[in-house]
This record gives structure tokens, sequence and C-alpha cells, in this order.
């Protein structure tokens, strides 16, 4: 297993444990919570992005990180609109704890790179990281929510980011 | 007799133009195209209206054109020539579409 995809896979580990040991505990994740999580996740996939433009020279990849940085910002622009007008605060947990540590070593990684290996690593981390947080969107944080337009808004979400995982799965290819 | 040829001649034209000067709505909502299929005529407009947060393009699968659609805002191409298009959104390129256009 290489070091990317052992990342991957504690990112996924950690976030279904998050969600599952609210399950296991009766206690089902709060609006606050699910808040706080597509919001952090939405910060994370904003700071890759302004890595990869800092970084990147190749023209496909550059449009991602673009587009990633314009939607997440106007999809975590509306969440906090949202949760102002709710009068809700996001709550930190377990599960958004997990998700920015993951991101911060990922983030030091993809650091160091340059070039070609940059874009590689970049765009492989892009699906990996949409499908865990689309999967986490649609089996955990969209059933769990109670509140009907952060339901609609986190719909909304993973009908965008879904495009955006389809976007990194040809940008991933257009780099082989 | 022949006046009158002329006249219904003209009429038909003047129809015929204005017939062709239709616009079509395609919706955006959801990161979706709705209706995802549209039959049109050649010259007339696809408007797309965008009520998404996000922006989207509508993109010919063969290149032959590609609009950005602002969130919020309405973009419109007219179609040139006749043909069935397939189309994307090059930013979620699970977005299609199809046009199927004739004379």
């Amino acid at each position: 297993m290489t070091r990317l995809k052992m990342t991957v896979a504690l990112v996924a580990a950690a976030m279904l444990a998050g969600a599952g040991a609210a399950h296991a505990q009766g206690t089902t994740i709060n609006d606050a919570q699910i808040a706080h999580i597509a919001y952090t996740a939405g910060v994370i996939d904003v700071e890759a992005g302004e890595l990869a433009l800092k970084t990147s020279k190749n023209k496909a990849v550059r449009e991602f990180a673009e587009t990633m940085v314009r939607d997440h910002k106007a999809v975590n622009d509306k969440a906090l609109a949202l949760v102002k007008k709710l009068n809700v605060t996001p709550q930190d947990n377990d599960t958004s704890k997990a998700l920015a540590k993951q991101a911060a070593a990922k983030k030091a990684e993809l650091s160091k790179l340059s070039g070609a290996a940059f874009d590689k690593a970049y765009a492989a981390n892009e699906v990996a990281f949409h499908k865990t947080v689309n999967g986490a969107l649609e089996k955990t944080l969209i059933p769990s929510a109670h509140n009907a337009e952060l339901k609609s808004l986190l719909e909304t979400g993973l009908k965008i980011f879904q495009g955006h995982e389809q976007h990194a799965e040809h940008v991933a290819a257009s780099l082989k | 007799m022949r006046a009158g040829f002329f006249a219904l001649a003209a009429l038909c034209l003047a129809f015929a133009g204005t017939a062709r000067a239709e616009t079509i709505t395609v919706t955006i909502d959801k990161a979706t195209f709705m209706p995802a299929a549209v039959s049109a005529r050649v010259g007339d407009v696809i408007v797309w209206d965008n009520k998404d947060i996000v922006a989207h393009t509508a993109t010919a699968r063969d290149n032959a054109w590609d609009v950005m659609i602002p969130p919020g805002r309405t973009a419109r191409i007219e179609m040139k020539k006749a043909g069935a298009v397939e189309y994307y959104c090059r930013f979620h390129p699970n977005m299609v579409g199809r046009l199927n256009v004739t004379q």
C-alpha cells in the first residue's frame, strides 16, 4: 500500500468510525455537527486547490483547482449563511478533527512535491477525498440531517461534488 | 391572380421567419440540466437558466460551442446547424444534456 492510499484509507476509516460511533451510542449526529463536518471538508478542499494553483503549471489541473476553490467557497458561504439564519453554531466533533488532521498530513506531503509528481498526487487525492466525502454525505450526513434547508443544501452539494469526483477522475486519467 | 400569389408567398416567408425565432429554456438546478433532452430548430435560441449557487458551462461534446453560466444568471446560444448534439458541464462532467436540432 502506498502512503497516499494509506492516508486515504485512514481518512475513510476515521470518518466511518466517527459516524458509526454516533450511531452505536444511539446519539445520532446532530445538525450542528453535520454542518461542521461539511464546512471542514469544504475548507480542506479550498486549501488543497489553492496549493495546486500555487504549485501546478498543468492546464487541466489548474482549471480543476480553480473550480474546487470557487465551488467549495460558494457552498461554504451558503452553509455559513444558513447556520446563521437557523441560529446554529457549527460544533466541532471527532469526524471533523480526523478530517482536519489527515488533511494537514496530506498537505505537508503534497507541499514537498512539484511538477508531474505533484499533479498526479493532487489529482489522485482529489478523487479519493471526494469519494470519501461524497460517501459520507450520501450514507450518513444527508440521512441524519434534521433541518430541511440543511438537508437540501447538502443534497445540492452532493450533486456538485459528484461532478468534482468525475472531473478529478478525468484529470487523473489525463496525467497517466 | 398573380398579385395574390405573390402576396401569399410573402406571407409564407414572413410566417416562416417568425416561426424560427423560438427561445427554449433549459433550467439548471442541483447540478442537473432540465429537461435533459430538448428539440429545437435551426435559428432557435437555447437559454440556460442557472438556479444553482455555483457556475456551470454548457459545452458541446464536439466543441462547436461552449458557454459559461454564472450562478443565478442565464446564458444563450443560437442553434446554427441541424443535428443531434450532446453537451456537458466542463466543471461537473456528470451533468449531461442533449439537443436535437432540425431544419
